[in-house]
């Protein structure tokens, strides 16, 4: 079978790889471009841990072929940290015990710094709505959402 | 260790909750868990499952599926040594390895649906997957019975043939579904029942759930041209993968390196191998790495869940509220082959309370279902959900504070339980005074809403374990277990090195290596690791600390006796008596001789070398955990949804080494259960097939659902560990399902006791239909 | 083993062609049901056209003749549009419903229709909204509303090379407002066992001078219940009128029992569900 060939930004760099046309992302970023923080729960879409941001909007990437993804913007877990800096999101998450196995976590933090972005002051209410498609079967949550609501704090600067 | 021992109660490092070691990978996406490893040349193993729920394997035709270019090899039960009757020497829990080698490959039968009969090794994941859709298996098709009950009857469709029931006297002669019938009384049963004023019977069924970890199982196997076996897996137990890889395959355990990947949640459910074996044997065959990664549809279909149990419970009770009988008969699911957790359900269901008449049988019955494997605190939530519901009925009906009726009956250091080994210091009723004083239990609850109390028990294992430290030439500890981190445990054994060295946290390097870089470790389960590896870990660290005093002792030309270590320190004891010598007051002595752990590490290579200490135990150490749960629900009574509105834990941890992720485990298993409590369920149609394989349909708990899950610690020490450490993580799961159960059935009005309260079940009970 | 293709087309006729040309293509919009079909090996298409580079299909405006929403607008788009959340809460809540925010980054509310799940949470939305689907393919472009589009589960009226193109919703009458409720055992992640959208006009006095109700997953497609309708129009919406639009809702329901709830649970429920919609539209409507 011939494969696809796609050009796109990863974390701000230009790359460049084949796919076959049933490929998703996901499988592309962990197999062929090394980025395995991007996990795979149940490639379905049902647990977010693959998830990232495709030109800005936050997307399970099993959820999208790797086809799709030409010409596009790609930021994964690996692109959150910058310049040797934690981002709050990650930081907080640290302070609070908000991981256990950690599986889930690389999909939590893509997920809270979209969120964060788009509304930086959210309730408990907005940031358990909004990460309801992360799915976490160790901490039952609760260090997660203080972690996301804290960071949220610190990056409004209180 | 003896009881007479001094437990520990001045900390420096425990009891405080720093960043844990491994914390930067797994934020930044760096950690490497099991399905993120390749190898050069790797392969990719796919495995042929049954499509039925029993049937005769008549052959199996690889001719088609090698005929696809990128296929490289196959595998059966063919490849495997035949497994006979004898247990698996060395293994953590007694199994046969004929119960666990067809779970790996079926052998002759297939006794649930998706269970593996063969396997394809092929260059890319996309060729195997096409390939195993070729291999031409010829079933003869058998009657399958899937509901507990209907496996029991005379004429049932039979599992095993050589299956006669353990337990029973005489022995039976004709084989049957049911594998193991135990019965424990204490006392009196029925002279108990006569002196009670109420008595309360209810039968309750819990229903066959999973673990549902994240991280699907995932490994990489390689072989090399001497037969020398390289596995990297996700697993809780590396040691146990290599015995029963051995075990399975017949390769010496000696020729088999395990490598545990970080690991994506367990639960008890990576406690045994499924495709660690098929790996092993496809990349003998094939020459090449060979990688397999289980999809959630078949981690659903064919990994272990956990069993269904129902449970009918009778408890007897006079007006003051103390307990005169209780009997509990329970019927727990194993599925295809006896591996359930029966016996901790029959022995620890009635742990909470005192009573002296009591009566408690189970039996384990052998369904055509997948073969169950351990859930945290495995057989104990079926049981003590039964107990709890009818505990609370009573307190209902005799008018008592739930709290209170269990205060009255609850145990305490000496009582006696049905598995009896008499109980040391326990909280229990700490935990219920604990709860009762929580704002939460004041809050006053509004239309629609109830209450519900739960009491839980764990025993906690101890088990072996091994640790190693090694001092860098500037200082620095690395601290190495074979024992797997699977919610924070580097972090605590940082914490104790670095009590015992009085170093700060930093300095200590913690780390989990492979199987031939330490000492034989058993899993990462039974809540032993804090306990277990990490007792290890405080000897070698004692064991460290005597070297360092030596090498002191030695370049200051002085006795051992006369060197004392303390913030990290050897200091000339000039006279000083110990007990005047207390951490962090600076109490040397001017002129007193000083070095510290790194001049000490420098000096190393000329005081007799570099400086390591090695511990290995089997402890023997543990503790039991108790735990109680209040859970506050509001039903909405034209629909049955259950909205959870307060939930909290309070628990005995003996001392809390890390009090953060202690709290973790609290706030994880109270969701587990609060999950299994109203809508986790597998859901079979009428031909054994799973319905809901995946997670959109086996419905864990999502953020929203929940409300902050409130925790107290309680610190009742283990008067048997230096420290005073329980176990943890598994009592957690056994409360919030009573909790929940009998919060929802307070405030809708019903007595459901058959779970999931799924909604379409609740609005029925509620309108009268159930 | 026959293997699969993959085109992305710019324009509407490329698509219609290249559809055409395949006797087993399969459109992909937001893809997260097709592709979750494809991995659990529901649906095996010989080729897959992703529609999203083409301009039609990811336009959205909205004007006095109303709402017009390419069909393949992630649902994420359509949520975060405060105007269109203004004159179409319900719909908007009903999309804000779709799996989880990852889901609704990319599923599209035609996607939605075109997956032709009875369960699906925006269709009823759009049906009592009156939205029309604008289908164009190799014979030209027709108009179908949109409780006309599906004919079963899986199954609607789009013929091998058309395409849906737009759902044009009109531009609701003064003192009207919508609601859309489903039923699912948990908060979020789950396929509604039940779901119900309600669209109400009030006169100036409070009385009900037009409705439209809709059900979803309790029949083999989304459903348009004039019945339920009927009974809120000439009313105050007071608890009688509510109770008989709920009534006649459960009554033409025919849901099947399922994994997710059983027939019987489903028809009370739907009930309670158009009850409760209808007393937040009016209560939508009644506040402009």
């Amino acid at each position: 079978m011939k494969k696809l060939h796609v050009s796109t930004t990863v974390n701000g760099q230009p790359c460049e790889y084949l796919c076959e046309p049933g490929q998703v992302l996901s499988d592309i970023l962990r197999n062929e471009l090394d980025l395995t923080g991007t996990k795979e729960g149940c490639t379905t879409g049902d647990c977010g841990a693959c998830s990232v941001m495709l030109d800005g909007a936050l997307v399970c990437s099993c959820l999208v072929l790797a086809a799709e993804a030409e010409g596009k913007d790609i930021e994964t877990v690996e692109g959150v940290a910058r310049d040797g800096k934690l981002h709050p999101v990650q930081q907080k998450l640290l302070e609070h015990a908000g991981l256990q196995c950690g599986v889930c976590t690389p999909g939590i933090v893509v997920a809270a710094k979209a969120l964060l972005e788009k509304n930086p002051d959210p309730s408990e209410e907005e940031t358990r709505y909004w990460l309801a498609g992360n799915l976490c079967r160790c901490t039952g949550y609760d260090k997660i959402i203080r972690a996301v609501m804290d960071a949220g704090a610190t990056m409004r600067g209180e | 260790m003896t009881s007479d021992m001094k437990v520990k109660t001045k900390f420096r490092h425990v009891g405080t909750s720093p960043i844990r070691p491994d914390g930067l990978d797994k934020v930044t996406g760096r950690a490497k868990y099991g399905a993120d490893l390749n190898l050069q040349g790797q392969v990719y193993g796919h495995i042929v499952r049954s499509p039925h729920a029993h049937a005769r394997i008549k052959s199996i035709d690889f001719s088609e599926a090698l005929k696809l270019p990128g296929v490289l090899a196959t595998m059966s039960a063919e490849d495997l040594p035949e497994p006979g009757e004898a247990l698996i020497p060395g293994a953590e829990i007694e199994m046969k390895l004929k119960n666990v080698s067809p779970v790996i490959m079926a052998r002759d039968k297939v006794l649930y649906h998706s269970q593996a009969v063969a396997a394809i090794a092929a260059t890319t994941p996309r060729i195997a997957a096409e390939a195993a859709k070729l291999v031409k298996v010829e079933y003869e098709v058998l009657p399958h019975v899937l509901d507990m009950h209907a496996a029991m009857a005379e004429d049932a469709p039979l599992l095993h043939e050589d299956n006669f029931t353990v337990g029973v006297d005489p022995a039976p002669e004709k084989p049957s579904n049911i594998a193991q019938h135990i019965v424990m009384p204490k006392g009196d049963v029925e002279a108990g029942f006569a002196e009670a004023d109420l008595i309360i019977e209810r039968t309750v069924h819990v229903p066959m759930c999973h673990q549902a970890y994240i991280e699907p199982h995932a490994c990489v196997a390689k072989s090399d041209e001497n037969g020398k076996i390289d596995l990297w897996c996700t697993t809780q137990g590396p040691f146990m993968v290599r015995l029963l890889t051995a075990e399975i395959t017949g390769i010496p355990q000696k020729d088999i390196k395990v490598t545990a990947s970080e690991i994506g949640g367990g639960f008890g459910g990576k406690t045994t191998v499924y495709i660690e074996p098929v790996a092993v044997v496809l990349a003998k065959k094939a020459g090449r790495p060979v990688k397999i990664v289980m999809s959630r549809e078949e981690v659903f279909r064919a990994s272990g869940p956990v069993s269904d149990a129902e449970t009918r419970v009778k408890i007897g009770a006079k007006k003051d509220g103390t307990l005169t009988a209780i009997k509990s008969e329970m019927l727990m699911d194993t599925g295809a082959y006896s591996a359930s957790a029966m016996f901790a359900g029959v022995l620890f269901g009635t742990a909470p309370y005192k009573c002296d008449n009591i009566l408690s049988v189970g039996s384990e019955i052998l369904t055509n279902k997948p073969r169950v494997w351990a859930y945290r605190a495995p057989g104990a939530p079926q049981a003590l959900t039964a107990v709890e519901c009818v505990i609370n009925e009573l307190a209902w009906e005799l008018g008592i504070d739930p709290v209170d009726f269990r205060l009255q009956n609850a145990v305490e250091k000496d009582d006696i339980p049905l598995y009896g080994m008499p109980f040391q210091a326990v909280g229990l009723k700490e935990c219920l005074q604990a709860v009762k004083d929580h704002p939460n239990y004041q809050a006053k609850l509004g239309e629609n809403q109830g209450r519900g109390v739960a009491c839980a028990f764990w025993i906690n294992a101890g088990m072996q374990s091994s640790a190693s430290i090694h001092v860098t030439p500037d200082g620095g500890l690395s601290v190495m277990t074979g024992s797997p981190d699977i919610g924070g445990s580097r972090a605590s054994m940082a914490l104790m090195a670095a009590e015992v060295l009085g170093v700060p946290f930093e300095t200590v390097r913690p780390a989990v290596v492979d199987t031939e870089s330490i000492g034989y470790c058993d899993g990462t389960g039974g809540s032993r690791t804090t306990l277990a590896t990490g007792g290890a870990v405080i000897q070698a660290a004692e064991k460290l600390v005597e070297e360092l005093r030596k090498r002191a002792a030695a370049s200051w030309q002085v006795e051992i006796e006369d060197v004392v270590w303390m913030d990290g320190k050897a200091v000339e004891r000039c006279g000083v008596g110990i007990d005047e010598l207390i951490e962090g007051s600076s109490p040397v002595k001017d002129g007193a001789k000083v070095l510290t752990l790194a001049e000490l590490a420098a000096a190393a290579g000329h005081t007799g070398g570099p400086l390591t200490a090695v511990a290995s135990l089997h402890a023997h150490n543990a503790a039991p955990a108790f735990a109680v749960n209040v859970c506050d629900v509001e039903v909405d009574p034209e629909t049955g949804k259950v909205d959870v509105l307060r939930f909290t834990c309070a628990q005995d941890a003996g001392k809390a080494i890390h009090p953060a992720y202690v709290e973790g485990q609290m706030q994880g298993g109270a969701v587990q259960g609060i999950g299994w409590a109203l809508n986790e369920e597998y859901l079979f149609d009428d031909q054994g097939v799973l319905d809901n394989a995946g997670f959109l349909d086996y419905r864990i708990p999502v953020a929203s659902d929940l409300p902050m899950i409130d925790t107290i610690i309680i610190e009742v020490p283990n008067e048997m560990h230096p420290y005073g450490v329980r176990g943890v993580g598994e009592v957690p799961i056994c409360p919030p399902m009573p909790a929940v159960v009998c919060a929802v059935n307070q405030a809708a009005g019903t007595r459901l006791y058959d779970l999931p309260m799924s909604p379409p079940k609740l609005l029925a009970a509620i309108d009268g239909e159930a | 083993m026959q293997p699969l293709q993959f085109a992305a087309p710019t324009s509407l006729a490329e698509a219609a062609q290249i559809l055409g040309s395949s006797d087993n293509p399969k459109v992909l919009a937001g893809g997260t049901d097709l592709l979750v079909q494809m991995k659990l090996g529901l649906r095996e298409p010989a080729l897959v056209v992703d529609i999203k580079q083409i301009p039609e299909l990811m336009q959205l405006s909205l004007d006095d003749s109303g709402l017009h929403l390419g069909a393949a607008v992630p649902g994420a788009v359509v949520t975060g549009n405060a105007d269109i959340a203004k004159l179409f809460p319900g719909f908007v809540e009903a999309l804000g419903l779709i799996g989880s925010t990852q889901v609704q980054g990319r599923c599209s509310p035609g996607g939605n229709l075109c997956n032709s799940s009875p369960a699906a949470d925006s269709v009823p939305a759009m049906i009592a909204n009156a939205a029309v689907c604008r289908i164009v393919g190799g014979s030209g472009e027709r108009s179908v509303p949109v409780e006309e589009f599906n004919t079963g589960p899986g199954r609607n009226c789009l013929a091998n090379d058309e395409i849906l193109v737009s759902l044009d919703f009109p531009r609701p009458a003064p003192r009207t407002s919508d609601a859309y409720l489903r039923f699912i055992p948990r908060t979020e992640m789950d396929i509604a066992v039940a779901g119900a959208a309600v669209s109400l006009t009030l006169d100036d006095s409070g009385t009900c001078t037009a409705a439209r109700v809709a059900i979803g997953a309790v029949a083999p497609t989304a459903l348009l219940v004039p019945e339920a309708a009927a009974a809120l129009v000439g009313t105050q919406l007071d608890d009688d009128a509510l109770a008989a639009a709920a009534a006649a809702a459960s009554a033409a329901a025919s849901p099947i029992s399922d994994k997710r709830g059983t027939a019987e649970y489903r028809k009370k429920v739907v009930g309670v569900l158009v009850r409760r919609a209808a007393a937040i539209a009016k209560a939508r409507a009644a506040a402009q």
